[in-house]
């Protein structure tokens, strides 16, 4: 018998076809669909008079243009004329073409990288699809998930097939345990920091090492989530007694007999000993700090001890080009201590950090403290109406709101500012999103990177702080 | 799709690192459900001056005079050069289609962000990955008092230059078929509806819980 990486598994057990050229048609047994990305596909289908292969595979909730401030009519609250005519439109597909769709009044409703995970309806040994590059998510399971295009999703509703050819493999070992206070989010911001932002590219990624066992699947589902920052379109962890664990008893996955069966696969779902990679990258846990990004590229990310980094000393020309382009942008002279940087505003969400555990690590460090006089606006947005329930029924809202925090409606929110939530040109952000691109959260705005323990710490002082100092 | 036929076209230069898909259609534009019209807000936030918000008049928005796509000389350029990891980021489909509304049909980079990259040949868009001292070379030459202009044979796989410079391209096959072609993939994977349907009875078999 031949030995497989997990990614081998995954993917032979879904080709179709290979052409000639070695092209595969993959088949998808998910696809998760919002409001932005897919309303050309359904167009699409409705111009040549096609229908979804098999509708029960797909998955639809408005997550990108919905208000997160209070809602309690649905469509019926969004201002903005052009992103309600987009949310009604994917609810009217949804109902035309009989796709299930958690609606705006829908407690279900919520991101739909947060919200496949939450009902089971992403399982391990999958693959799953959605017109969101965020879709690496769905890795943390043991699945094999990537964001496509839109002509992608029209693919997948008409054929429930992809034409693909097979990235090459990755694995990426974090070795050790990690100190306390550091999180998720600080483990693939420190990849990244030391792979780039291209370094994954044309690879899928196994992330492995006692440091990822380590974390919770909310964790994973963080680490996955930013695979596609390093340049991955695929990230994944291989399956293990937590996973099994966490799928179980969820809306969406198997029950009886069927479970049986099921777990008996999933146990099969990692890299066979002495399976070969492509390459393979180790990174040392124990050196890692809580992180903050300096700059307009989640590669450009430092521990929150030192200081912003001065392109003087880079040979590279081309790279120290774009750093200086980058504080320009961000308004920072080389040199200052990421400590001394104060913050605008403060947003705690989006896909990679607005599930259950991020909500309550945010409120350890915000409890009894109150939101720093400087603070223009601190957004806490969950994940998901399950999320935001949850939270609420531990007192997590309480905390926020009595700290001077806004405690919002689920929803993409800020991490894009697709809707009300953004930055005006020039303020400075502590985020727990996945991307510091310019512009990314309104135009002009300055975003830095970090965990949600780190977004809290600077939201009660005002700056950036090392949360592990903070009392 | 129309098919990809050989042209000679003004190459603009964007000298930038790791342009993302925001950078090249931001957020705002993104409500629209339909697939045209996103041309006119192409690198909106390098190219005006003002915020750009869906349903202004654009040609009366202020132009930033030191954004290349507004340099008098690469007006009607068709062949975007740029540098490494362009396209990185979200997977909008709305950039290729910004790029194409605008005019753009060859992007020539040393490395393109694989998602994007992919998006691109599903519109007709040829995104050709050129080694960095090449591009290094190109951008000198595209600096120039009149622009660079290229000549793109996709059959041949070659980009020509004035000076008589050949450039080689590699493609994937079937891309490259499909582009040639304007082969829409929906109905070439319907051509194998059979194959597919006898992989979903087998893996219903091996896998009933994904077909509850």
């Amino acid at each position: 018998m031949t030995t497989k990486t997990l990614y081998d598994k995954l993917w032979d057990s879904h080709v179709v076809r290979y052409d000639d050229d070695g092209t595969a048609l993959l088949y998808i047994d998910r696809q998760l669909v919002h409001e932005v990305t897919s309303p050309q596909a359904f167009e699409g289908l409705r111009l040549t008079g096609r229908q979804p292969w098999r509708v029960n595979a797909n998955l639809a909730t408005p997550d990108h243009n919905v208000p997160t401030t209070s809602r309690p009519n649905g469509i019926e609250d969004i201002d903005d004329p052009i992103a309600r005519i987009q949310v009604e439109t994917l609810g009217a597909n949804c109902n035309e073409f009989g796709l299930t769709e958690f609606g705006m009044s829908d407690n279900r409703q919520g991101i739909v990288h947060v919200v496949g995970p939450e009902q089971g309806a992403t399982l391990p040994g999958m693959t799953v699809v959605c017109g969101d590059s965020h879709t690496s998510s769905h890795g943390a399971l043991g699945a094999l998930a990537f964001g496509i295009g839109t002509s992608e999703v029209e693919h997948v509703l008409a054929t429930q097939c992809l034409i693909q050819k097979k990235s090459k493999s990755m694995l990426l070992i974090v070795d050790g345990q990690v100190g306390p206070g550091v999180t998720a989010k600080d483990i693939v911001l420190a990849i990244i920091g030391e792979i780039g932002t291209a370094g994954g590219t044309g690879y899928a990624i196994e992330f492995s090492g006692q440091a990822i066992r380590d974390l919770s699947i909310e964790g994973r589902l963080t680490v996955c989530n930013m695979a596609i920052e390093a340049g991955a379109r695929a990230g994944f962890v291989a399956v293990d007694e937590k996973t099994i664990e966490y799928v179980k008893g969820r809306p969406y996955a198997p029950t009886g007999e069927n479970w049986q069966k099921a777990v008996g696969y999933w146990e099969t779902l990692h890299s066979d000993p002495g399976a070969e990679f492509d390459a393979v990258v180790r990174i040392d846990a124990a050196s890692i700090k809580p992180q903050v990004t300096w700059g307009t590229s989640p590669e450009m990310v430092v521990a929150v001890d030192e200081r912003v980094p001065d392109p003087e000393e880079i040979e590279d020309a081309t790279r120290a080009a774009g750093m200086r382009r980058a504080l320009e942008y961000m308004g920072l002279e080389a040199g200052t201590p990421i400590r001394e940087i104060g913050v605008d505003k403060v947003f705690i969400g989006s896909c990679t950090n607005s599930r259950i555990e991020d909500l309550r690590a945010a409120a350890a460090v915000v409890k009894g403290k109150r939101v720093a006089d400087s603070i223009k606006l601190a957004l806490v947005v969950p994940g998901s109406g399950l999320v935001k329930q949850q939270a609420e029924a531990e007192g997590l809202d309480q905390i926020f709101t009595e700290a001077g925090f806004e405690w919002r409606e689920p929803g993409c929110s800020m991490c894009l500012a697709m809707n009300a939530d953004r930055l005006a040109p020039g303020e400075r952000c502590a985020s727990t999103s996945n991307r510091n691109f310019e512009g990314r959260q309104g135009m002009g705005g300055r975003s830095h990177l970090v965990s949600p323990a780190m977004a809290a710490a600077a939201a009660v002082t005002g700056h950036f702080v090392d949360v592990r100092e903070l009392n | 799709m129309e098919p990809f036929e050989s042209f000679t076209g003004i190459v603009c230069p964007l000298d930038r690192s790791n342009v993302d898909t925001d950078a090249i259609i931001p957020k705002q534009f993104l409500k629209s459900i339909k697939r045209s019209g996103f041309g006119p807000n192409l690198f909106d936030e390098w190219r005006y001056l003002d915020i750009g918000e869906p349903g202004m008049d654009n040609s009366q928005r202020p132009l930033n005079p030191d954004f290349v796509l507004n340099d008098p000389r690469y007006q009607g350029a068709s062949i975007l050069l740029t540098r490494k990891n362009f396209g990185c980021g979200s997977s909008r489909e709305h950039a290729p289609w910004a790029l194409a509304d605008f005019g753009i049909k060859v992007i020539i980079a040393p490395s393109f962000a694989d998602i994007f990259f992919n998006n691109c040949f599903k519109n007709g868009i040829l995104p050709t990955v050129i080694d960095e001292k090449i591009v290094d070379e190109l951008f000198a030459k595209s600096g120039d008092v009149e622009a660079l202009q290229i000549a793109v044979d996709l059959e041949a796989q070659t980009l020509q230059l004035p000076d008589g410079g050949m450039l080689n391209f590699e493609v994937d096959g079937f891309r490259k078929h499909c582009l040639l072609n304007g082969l829409d993939d929906i109905g070439l994977t319907l051509q194998h509806v059979d194959e597919i349907k006898a992989f979903e009875a087998r893996h219903r078999q091996a896998a009933p819980w994904l077909f509850q």
